[in-house]
């Protein structure tokens, strides 16, 4: 036979079974389990730090005189300097430039995806496809410098300078339209390639035509999973934060204008913080307070897609 | 219970239950296989020949949820009891799948890997060559043993699972299904492989094919779904294989094996 | 049957020819709707080209062709009359201290050149015209500044060029280049890496490989797609309250005591860097989870089918196989992260830095560099900022090339 007889290895070359089919203390592969627990639970102080910090500055912030949370909450007045604290003129604004961003991302984007999946050829697919990729790989600040640069100049020659201001709610919400409409297209995309075959068939063989099976077979079984793309999207246009902090204004503006300019929440913050902020200044902790209501606002957002995607998988899987 | 008899049986099966979740899989298996002969599995699809296969080496504890009951004694040591280490069982009792599924790796490598994680101390190269000729695949790849494991042809990947297999010197090989995927010819080639290696090993193998386990057991287990609606299978006759085919003691394994069976 | 005279449609209005033009217009619609999109990008690409190059009215403070020596120009004196133009136009105290950052001797004859232009020469930008203007109107362009500006000199720049790239971020725009910006993004994809990808991978194989399916790990999954979900600024007011404030002996480098003197806070390159790491860590275990899940199972089982331990299946077939898959996903997540603005403005960004940046000074990054450019009223600002613009992109358009061609390179192999 092959090996030599050597201590501790049988005439086969392997060591000796001496403990039958006992367990052996595997010490490196209990270190590596604990080390890779870690990594998979450290996310979970993540978002407890962000409950705690923002929880714990926020409350701060409510503690001080100056500041009361029904003022907080129905105040249309954001004045630090003059202690008025209403969130109401950054919520109404983010809430503008939302809109404004959905209606351009969710027809377009929906388009998109009808195109994609029940159009165009595999050819065309593959080319367009990552182009719509490209367009959601631009960092956001690339897409601040066109809605200024180029979406406010537009605006103005179109409506007149004396009707859109330089820095309005207008340009910075189709810009983010544009941003987001890749995100709606390509997740509604993946929920239309998800639908079977078989319903398509089923259809077809019953003599409708493309458009029908699109609109009325394709889309509707769908529209679970479209319904998720276009709330993550007004998700990401809420929290979207420089192409508002470019293009739409430096200043809290209870109005509903979108010519004017505004600051929504994400800008405010942005422009606060730009500043050397000092600590337990109420600045500060204001800044917490309205990413503590941004976070429940994204975050339930993210949960509601999160159970309606879930719900669409158990139909179909 | 009959008495454990471990110089003529490897594997000594005992009220054996096997559950995913809440479903009974596999109910109240009890055989004794035995050393250096090929035991076939066969019964209809659903009734739990792979899952009772995967019980002999811990394999079904990879499905989330599943649990066995019951005993089974390798070697006179009971495979489920407390302490016992399922990878050290996994090295004692190989397994060969329906698929064949080589590492993405070279030939050679294929083989020594194994070899290596149980601490193989001895010729790499020999023990490379030997696996090889024991599998029958020397010949067609001792030019390509550096070659992906990837590019052979199904049947070839199939035996050199096996050599995969033989070269960490299990006590029993598991086949399940493993001429399925091939065609006549390799099949052919796997079957007169068993015959080989009966020699050295016990093998167990699950087929559908009837002729298959004709041609090529010592013994056939007949696997049926329990008949009282809880779709869980159990084995309803077991014994020498030309007993089974030519006079079976139950009418269903009689309609099974003549092709009366639904 | 009896149907001697065939009724075309019976009871049926089918009306196809109709429903086919409909369904033409509609297929009309649909790609419109796609070539729309790629309109957008075309714009937005052509929008910050036109900005990068252009037109630009300079005047000097004192004309370079007045400080030609014997007719030999400028920029091709050599260094010791160089000096000495400086040594002349520059006031005792205002030498002394350029010689004290960095000694004469040992600059090069560009360096000092850059110094004469930047100190001495001083241009200043009076106006500055867009490509598009550049091209179209330039006969007017010219009568307008030999009108406006007698003094001026009119030229046509690339505000990208290769000393954009070289040059340390400066006072004037003509002299301002993304340097120190780039360094900075640098040192700060660099933590955010160290951090965020064996954290990341650990997880994800964690959650694969081992995790059962019970509440604990349905939690940690679940909390991992909705931190997915975080808005980034989020990130940036964590970053803020936790490595910024809470751990600001240890982001500012006081417990090694290696406090950079420009800082001595905890605003630094680190604190920036680990906030982009949990930014991303998210897309990266999910990205991960993918790659990890689409190994075949049957390779796993392969390998403990043989006895392999669970950690030498993961480590020797699990794995490299899903490295490819990995990889891609983490260069996704990591040209996300450089393309970050938002947290590192509220983390504190700096506005101006000069020096080259290490792991505990203060910091910018490109983002930040365009988004404080572009802020800036003044035009030759916004010019500078579409110039950085095209190196972010150059930048991440060739990081995204990366991960296609990893992904096409290695799929299909099972």
């Amino acid at each position: 036979m092959i090996g030599k007889q050597r201590n501790g290895v049988d005439a086969s070359g392997y060591p000796l079974r001496k403990e039958g089919l006992r367990k052996r203390p595997r010490v490196n592969e209990v270190i590596i389990q604990s080390v890779l627990f870690f990594a998979g639970f450290f996310s979970i102080f993540t978002t407890l730090g962000i409950v705690y910090e923002l929880g714990k500055e926020a409350l701060l912030f409510f503690r001080t005189p100056e500041v009361n949370l029904w003022n907080f909450l129905t105040g249309t007045s954001w004045q630090p300097h003059i202690n008025q604290f209403g969130i109401l003129p950054l919520v109404t604004s983010t809430f503008i430039t939302s809109a404004i961003a959905m209606t351009i991302a969710i027809p377009l984007g929906l388009a998109a995806a009808v195109y994609l999946s029940e159009y165009a050829t595999e050819k065309v697919r593959k080319t367009l496809k990552p182009i719509l990729e490209v367009l959601a790989g631009i960092p956001t600040i690339v897409y601040g410098y066109f809605a200024l640069m180029f979406v406010t100049p537009l605006l103005r020659s179109i409506f007149g300078r004396d009707v859109v201001e330089i820095y309005n709610m207008a340009s910075g919400g189709l810009v983010m339209g544009v941003l987001i409409l890749p995100l709606v297209a390509s997740m509604s995309e993946d929920a239309l390639n998800a639908v079977p075959r078989a319903l398509r068939e089923a259809a077809y063989g019953l003599g409708a035509t493309k458009l029908e099976v699109a609109l009325k077979v394709v889309f509707p079984a769908a529209l679970s999973g479209i319904a998720a793309a276009i709330i993550v999207g007004i998700s990401r246009a809420v929290g979207e934060t420089m192409i508002v902090a470019v293009a739409v204004g430096a200043g809290p503006n209870f109005t509903f204008n979108p010519f004017r300019g505004a600051e929504t929440m994400t800008g405010h913050i942005v422009r606060m913080s730009g500043g050397d902020l000092s600590y337990d200044s109420i600045d500060y902790n204001s800044i917490f307070a309205i990413g503590l209501v941004l976070f429940f606002i994204t975050l339930t957002l993210n949960i509601i897609s999160q159970r309606i995607v879930r719900r669409f998988r158990e139909v179909y899987e | 219970m009959d008495t454990l008899d471990n110089n003529r049986y490897v594997i000594q099966a005992r009220n054996l239950g096997i559950y995913y979740g809440d479903f009974k899989a596999v109910t109240d298996v009890n055989m004794d296989i035995e050393r250096n002969k090929i035991t076939a599995i066969i019964g209809p699809s659903g009734c739990g020949k792979s899952t009772l296969l995967r019980a002999f080496n811990r394999m079904n504890e990879l499905v989330p949820g599943s649990r066995a009951e019951g005993q089974v004694f390798f070697d006179g040591e009971d495979l489920y009891a407390k302490g016992v280490d399922p990878v050290e069982v996994r090295h004692r009792i190989g397994m060969v799948f329906q698929k064949p599924n080589p590492f993405p790796k070279s030939i050679y490598e294929n083989i020594a890997w194994g070899a290596r994680i149980h601490g193989y101390r001895g010729n790499m190269d020999e023990l490379v060559e030997r696996s090889l000729r024991q599998a029958a695949l020397w010949d067609e790849v001792k030019d390509i043993l550096h070659r992906s494991g990837l590019a052979l042809s199904g049947g070839q990947q199939q035996r050199l699972c096996i050599a995969r297999a033989i070269a960490v010197q299990p006590e029993v090989i598991l086949m399940d299904e493993p001429a399925s995927a091939l065609d006549p010819i390799a099949t052919l080639k796997i079957e007169e492989l068993m015959q080989d290696l009966k020699k050295d090993y016990t093998i167990v193998i699950v087929t559908h094919n009837m002729q298959q386990a004709a041609r090529v057991s010592d013994y056939t287990a007949m696997m049926m779904l329990v008949n009282d609606g809880s779709r869980s299978g159990t084995v309803i006759e077991f014994g020498e294989t030309t007993k089974i085919f030519t006079r079976p003691s139950d009418k269903r394994t009689e309609d099974y094996v003549t092709g009366r069976f639904g | 049957m009896s149907a001697s005279s065939p009724a075309p449609l019976g009871p049926f209005q089918d009306n196809l020819p109709h429903r086919h033009r409909v369904g033409a217009v509609w297929q009309w619609i649909f790609f419109s709707a796609t070539v729309i999109g790629i309109f957008v990008l075309s714009a937005l690409l052509l929008n910050i080209i036109d900005g990068a190059f252009g037109y630009v009215a300079l005047e000097a403070r004192v004309d370079p062709d007045t400080l030609a020596v014997n007719g030999v120009p400028l920029e091709e004196l050599p260094k010791e009359e160089l000096i000495r133009i400086l040594q002349e136009r520059l006031s005792a105290s205002a030498f002394n201290k350029l010689n004290d950052e960095k000694p004469f001797e040992e600059r090069s004859q560009a360096n000092v050149y850059d110094l004469v232009i930047e100190r001495v020469v001083k241009y200043q930008v009076l106006e500055t015209w867009s490509l598009w203007e550049s091209l179209t109107r330039s006969a007017e362009i010219r009568a307008r500044v030999a009108e406006e500006f007698p003094q001026a000199e009119l030229r046509f720049v690339s505000w990208l060029t290769v000393e954009t790239i070289r040059r340390p971020q400066s006072s004037e725009a003509v002299n301002a280049g993304v340097r120190t910006a780039i360094l900075g993004s640098l040192w700060t994809i660099m933590i955010t890496i160290v951090v965020a990808f064996p954290l990341g991978v650990g997880a994800a194989i964690y959650l694969e490989e081992y995790a059962r399916d019970d509440w604990l790990n349905r939690l940690i999954r679940t909390n991992i797609n909705n931190l997915a979900g975080v808005p980034s600024i989020i990130y940036g007011i964590l970053g803020l309250a936790i490595f910024v404030r809470a751990l600001e002996r240890l982001t500012s480098g006081a417990m090694f005591g290696l406090v950079d003197p420009t800082t001595a806070n905890g605003r630094t390159v680190l604190s920036a860097g680990l906030t982009l790491a949990l930014l991303i860590l998210p897309l990266i275990i999910i990205n991960a989870q993918e790659a990890i899940r689409a190994v075949p199972q049957s390779l796993r089982k392969a390998s403990l089918g043989i006895g392999a331990t669970k950690w030498q299946t993961i480590w020797a077939h699990v794995l490299p196989n899903a490295l490819p898959g990995i990889l891609t996903g983490t260069i996704l997540a990591v040209s996300r992260a450089i393309g970050e603005t938002a947290p590192l403005v509220v983390v504190g960004a700096s506005t101006a830095i000069s020096f080259d940046p290490n792991l505990f000074s203060r910091f910018t990054t490109l983002p930040i560099q365009i988004y404080q450019w572009t802020s800036r009223p003044q035009g030759e600002w916004r010019h500078l900022a579409a110039a950085a613009i095209l190196i972010l992109l150059t930048l991440l358009l060739s990081l995204n090339a990366t991960a296609i061609v990893l992904r096409n390179r290695f799929t299909k192999r099972f």
